[in-house]
């Protein structure tokens, strides 16, 4: 018999189609699966009710893996096919990985991407990122009795497209659907229920045992932004445990010990920092290798002291994060707390001090994230009702086209709910143009120069018309994992080109914080500098018209004196186009049209002529 | 006529509809598809229809339309564990038949 769920009022799936979808932390130390029951998120535990899932992966020579607990047993024991903190490497190539000496695997440098040598091969970090998901997926559908039609996965919010590509590949690799990646703070502040809340600024305190991140996130229409990022990539709860074990030492005077003997004092000191979480002190007892004993109290004044300066080294980017965000602590209307380390009091009252609010700690801060993102899978499951609100990525920078002296026109606009559309026409600069370069830009400046280029192509094939004469229609699309199509289409013929880019490739958050903030220091002299160039063009448009005209019939249209007049009209235009005054420009731009209009008229009269010359009137379909 | 919950389950739901923060109770129902004929509904009930037929079992209200009622008079609703799993089971003596995996039935 099967066991069923409670749904949502008319939600109720037919048999065999449950729409299962879950959310996975896919974590640097330990990752977790959750889900969405009866309407309730729920952490998924395996067979011996664990939650947590080390994410430590152990090759053997056979090729077959050993996933979480028993790989991280013998993590110290074969530490070259043991592989820890895969996704410090995900999407890295061994230039980007400073530390890369000081680890135990033999790196191989493959293009794109280092891989580790085990017995079993080199391995990707995306097949290590693999083998975690598999078994995650594996205890997914045995506590749901179904397969899965979905996963949506969390990255760090810094997580540049190489990571994330990396990332969705190894979910590929595991057989999973991704449903979306989603950033880990915006999944914490959804668990939360963020997304109903308020519209406002949120800060996501992120200690986890290796890795501490702050995100500033807004919240507007429900869509989250990432403000803001900081962090330290080498800061964790870890380095408190390792705090008392020198505290250890140095109070039982020990020196010189085994590494067994470092080991249990290792756990020991895990434990007295657990311990601490709900007593006041705890009594730390060992006995070592060498037969001495270690008997020591641990007050919680003592541990907060020994750890004060790790406390404040993550108030620093939380500054820093606040700063970039361009925010003060007052803005900030809540504050929530992810990984196990912000257990510790001394963090909770630190954070609180520094935030002057009480943080967000009710809901278990190792799961928050992977119950965030069920949630957000639930969602995109088709398990809630359509009028639900759907948690929306947003493009971070604009996304234009290149246009006659070298402006860009923005056809999304950053900020944009993604996934989305839009097109514009644009027209031939010329006469008989038959070919138009697409220069595809990303960036707030009005000049391409100061925005990031992301793809060039060609439309060919445009027939032959005068200047303007051209539709030629540009479609942006981007998708929902911020993949961005242009295509180009000139309507009469319909001869098509494109190109697919990856917008965000390789831009860090820092980039885009920068391109942002000069393009609002700079918006004033754009528009001067806009201005110029658009007076500039429409200048060296009127002149090619008009030498073209002088040209084919000039000598015949034009009285000397006429002639002479238009002559001195184009040279003041041409030395106003050497300065640049744009309204000088203008002015004898407006002049030379003035002087011009005759001509033009003439012109006018004469063609008609022409076609008429040789026709009888009632020839003529009027 | 009557349909009603274990105490097991009755907690759960309390606990689910507590967590969803609304919701009146439960409704069950019965649909007819599925490889043996029918099947069961189960979801929150947010308001309550003229017709429905109402159960209160251990303080939890439980709505049913008259048409389903007719194959559902009987039935016990368990919260079971198998395995991984966990999830609601109905125990319902009126079905003669059903599919292998036991999400129709037929009567």
């Amino acid at each position: 018999m099967a066991l069923l769920q409670i749904a949502e009022p008319g939600m109720s799936a037919a048999p065999h189609q449950h729409r299962l979808a879950v959310g996975i932390d896919l974590g640097t130390t330990n990752s977790l699966v959750a889900t969405v029951r009866s309407g309730m998120s729920v952490v998924l535990h395996d067979e011996n009710g664990r939650a947590l899932l080390p994410s430590v992966v152990r090759y053997h020579a056979d090729g077959s893996t050993d996933v979480g607990y028993p790989a991280q047993a013998m993590q110290s024991s074969d530490p070259h096919n043991t592989i820890v903190s895969a996704k410090r490497f995900m999407g890295r190539g061994l230039r980007d990985l400073p530390g890369a000496g000081s680890m135990p695997y033999q790196f191989v440098d493959a293009p794109g991407m280092v891989q580790l040598k085990t017995v079993a091969g080199a391995k990707s970090p995306v097949e290590v990122s693999a083998e975690i998901l598999k078994v995650l997926r594996d205890r997914a559908e045995k506590s749901m009795g179904g397969e899965l039609v979905g996963a949506v996965i969390t990255v760090p919010a810094y997580f540049d497209d190489a990571q994330r590509q990396a990332t969705k590949d190894a979910a590929r690799l595991a057989g999973l659907n991704v449903l979306r990646l989603l950033n880990e703070p915006t999944a914490a502040a959804v668990a939360y229920g963020l997304d109903n809340a308020a519209e406002g600024v949120y800060a996501v305190y992120d200690l986890g045992g290796g890795t501490f991140d702050i995100s500033v996130l807004r919240l507007s229409k429900g869509v989250f932004e990432v403000l803001a990022t900081n962090g330290d990539s080498a800061l964790g709860g870890d380095d408190f445990d390792h705090r008392i074990y020198c505290w250890i030492l140095e109070q039982a005077k020990l020196s010189g010990i085994k590494p067994q003997d470092a080991r249990l004092l290792l756990t020991r000191a895990r434990e007295a920092k657990e311990d601490l979480t709900a007593h006041p002190e705890v009594r730390i007892t060992a006995v070592l290798s060498t037969g001495e004993m270690v008997d020591l109290t641990l007050g919680s004044e003592v541990f907060t002291e020994i750890t004060r300066s790790l406390v404040n080294k993550t108030l620093v980017p939380s500054k820093k994060a606040l700063r970039d965000a361009g925010l003060e602590v007052e803005d900030v209307k809540g504050v929530v707390m992810v990984g196990g380390a912000t257990r510790m009091p001394q963090i909770q009252h630190a954070v609180g001090q520094f935030f002057r609010q009480e943080p967000l700690n009710n809901l278990d801060p190792d799961k928050v994230v992977a119950l965030g993102a069920a949630i957000q899978a639930n969602v995109l499951a088709g398990n809630r009702s359509g009028d639900d609100w759907l948690l929306l990525d947003v493009i971070p920078l604009s996304l234009g086209i290149e246009t006659m002296g070298g402006l860009v026109e923005k056809i999304i606009q950053r900020n944009s709910t993604i996934p989305v559309a839009r097109a514009q026409e644009f027209t031939t600069f010329k006469d008989g143009q038959t070919a138009m370069s697409i220069h595809v830009v990303q960036g707030e400046r009005e000049l391409v120069s100061d925005c990031r280029s992301l793809a060039k192509f060609e439309l060919r094939g445009i027939p032959p018309m005068v200047a303007g004469g051209a539709r030629i229609r540009v479609t942006f699309q981007v998708d929902a994992d911020g993949l961005l199509s242009v295509s180009a289409r000139e309507k009469s013929s319909g001869v098509e080109a494109s190109v697919v880019v990856k917008p965000s490739y390789g831009l860090s958050d820092d980039e885009i914080a920068n391109m942002l903030r000069t393009s609002q220091e700079n918006a004033r002299a754009d528009m001067a500098a806009r201005a110029l160039r658009e007076q500039q063009v429409e200048a060296g448009r009127l002149i090619e018209a008009i030498e073209a005209a002088l040209h084919e019939n000039g000598d015949r249209l034009l009285s000397a004196a006429e002639r002479a007049e238009i002559d001195e009209g184009m040279a003041s235009l041409r030395s106003a186009l050497e300065g640049q005054d744009h309204l000088a420009i203008k002015e004898q731009t407006e002049r030379l049209n003035h002087i011009s209009e005759t001509f033009a008229a003439r012109r006018m009269d004469q063609s008609v002529q022409k076609a008429l010359t040789g026709y009888k009137l009632e020839e003529l379909e009027i | 006529m009557a349909v009603t919950l274990t105490e097991k389950a009755a907690t759960h739901i309390k606990n689910f509809i507590a967590k969803r923060g609304k919701g009146v109770g439960l409704r069950l129902g019965v649909r007819t598809n599925g490889c043996s004929g029918m099947s069961y509904t189960l979801e929150f009930a947010d308001e309550l229809n003229d017709t429905d037929s109402q159960f209160e079992s251990h303080g939890v209200k439980v709505l049913i339309d008259p048409k389903s009622l007719a194959y559902l008079d009987g039935t016990e609703l368990d919260y079971a564990r198998e395995g991984l799993n966990e999830g609601f089971k109905f125990n319902n003596p009126n079905v003669k038949n059903q599919c292998g995996c036991g999400e129709s039935f037929g009567v």
